[in-house]
């Protein structure tokens, strides 16, 4: 690692004002960026550690949302999540392992969008809004293809608002060595209709597959995508799948989802 | 440099660190608690688990400025007062959960953790909680086999497959 500061401001304001100057970088959890750090593939002039801003952890309920803080762990979502929205606690139980659950946040991993990440599925699925510290952003508009968002420079979540779906849920297929999803999908079910968010397959990062959430709004049963196709074109190829193997996982894990959500 | 106050173990202790030491640089070095280890330094193997404030991290993966005032654990501090092994070490020892033992602190100290939380966990439970900690030489079934034995169930026969 290249030396830096590292400033742990209390409040908003401090962490706003200390990540004003150039060369200025949020910490999170440090589980994606202390690696990154490690490999010298960033090399900030100072880190300003999000942990102790003031009213930036917590999830709490705020008429049919759910408001989760910016540095909120995956570990407090699985805890406190669990009764409000069931799909979304099971997804943040199942990230990496216990102790990256401990210190990962959902602020992190939303503003690193790395294409094989589960929270971006589940934001996408659910329409959620991205606050930051200057500007509310829908889910659908955030995501701005593999590792890339909207966000400034020195931009801040400090809470992603989740609506609350009748039935929702996350079916990942464990790429074992990562941890992380080879392909992962995310389908929620509003009264206005299905929504349907895949991770880890697609080479430009989430995406919505739209066919699957017309023929889900007309009936939310597995079967449903039956008749339907992934085309490989654009989907991940690694050593790990193709992207026809990515292409039909996206069909079989939708099926599970749907499964589990019903 | 700034100056870093926590408590190791149950004793406090401070010292002069750089933004970007690790934690578990911190722990090694100056405070010479040499037992958490450093097994792949990139957030993989467990190695270095250690607890923060009662929960388990990997001290790779933290910086020590971000421990300022917090609890630490270490394997170090899983001996009984006059020294003897703690009930999982003795778990450990008992049941041939370690070979080299390279993995050994990181696997005790996530057991702990999760003995915390689930104090009777079943195998599938306990399997899926050790997902971060990698060890090449056990197996694994005698690390699931020490941790049922810690959490005081009958440890049945887990044969390799
Ligand atoms: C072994 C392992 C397994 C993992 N498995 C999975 C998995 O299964 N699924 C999965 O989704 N992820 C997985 N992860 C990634 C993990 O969820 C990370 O915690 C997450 O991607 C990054 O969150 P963080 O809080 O650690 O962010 P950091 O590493 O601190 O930061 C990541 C980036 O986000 C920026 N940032 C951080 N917080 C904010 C904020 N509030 N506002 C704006 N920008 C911010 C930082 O500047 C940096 O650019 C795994 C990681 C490891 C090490
Ligand atoms: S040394 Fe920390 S996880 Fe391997
Ligand atoms: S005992 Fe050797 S790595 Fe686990």
């Amino acid at each position: 690692m290249y030396a830096f500061e590292l400033e742990r401001p209390k409040t908003l304001d401090a962490a706003k004002a200390a990540l004003a100057g150039d060369e200025a970088q949020a910490l999170g959890g440090g589980q994606t960026l202390i690696p990154t750090l490690k490999a010298r593939l960033a090399s900030p002039a100072k880190l300003v550690s999000l942990a102790a801003v003031e009213g930036m952890s917590g999830v709490k309920a705020e008429g049919d949302q759910l408001v989760i803080g910016g540095a909120t762990t995956h570990a407090i979502v699985a805890a406190e999540a669990a009764l409000t929205y069931p799909g979304l606690a099971d997804l943040a139980s199942h990230i990496g392992d216990p102790a990256v659950r401990n210190r990962g946040t959902i602020g992190g991993s939303l503003a690193n969008n790395d294409p094989s990440a589960c929270y971006p599925a589940a934001v996408l699925a659910s329409g959620a809004t991205i606050v930051t510290d200057r500007r509310q952003i829908a889910a659908d508009a955030f995501f701005d293809g593999m590792f890339t968002t909207v966000l400034d420079e020195g931009e801040i979540i400090t809470e992603v608002r989740f609506p609350v779906p009748q039935a929702g849920a996350y079916a990942k297929f464990v790429q074992p060595a990562s941890r992380f999803a080879l392909t992962g999908v995310f389908v929620a079910r509003f009264s206005e209709g299905v929504r349907v968010a895949v991770t880890g397959a697609s080479e430009e990062g989430v995406f919505r597959w739209t066919e699957a959430e017309t023929a889900l709004s007309g009936n939310f049963a597995p079967e449903a995508v039956d008749g339907l196709s992934v085309s490989p074109d654009g989907m991940i190829g690694d050593l790990h799948g193709t992207p026809a193997y990515r292409a039909n996982l996206v069909k079989v894990m939708t099926k599970r989802a749907v499964a589990a959500a019903s | 440099m700034s100056n870093v106050t926590m408590k190791v173990n149950g004793k406090p202790v401070s010292g002069d660190v750089e933004g970007r030491t690790l934690l578990v640089d911190f722990l090694r070095g100056p405070l010479g608690l040499t037992g958490t280890h450093v097994g792949c330094d990139t957030s993989q193997c467990g190695a270095c688990v250690v607890h923060v404030n009662g929960e388990a991290v990997k001290a790779c993966a933290m910086f020590a400025l971000e421990a300022e005032g917090a609890e630490v654990r270490t394997i170090e501090g899983m001996a009984e007062a006059d020294g003897s092994l703690g009930t999982i070490q003795a778990a450990f020892q008992e049941h041939h959960g370690l070979q080299c033992g390279f993995c050994t602190p990181g696997m005790v100290m996530s057991a702990a953790a999760l003995l915390k939380d689930n104090p009777k966990p079943s195998e599938a439970e306990i399997r899926e909680y050790l997902e971060g900690n990698i060890c090449r030489c056990t197996g694994y079934h005698n690390i699931v086999k020490a941790i049922l034995a810690a959490s005081g169930q009958d440890v049945p026969a887990i044969a390799a497959e």
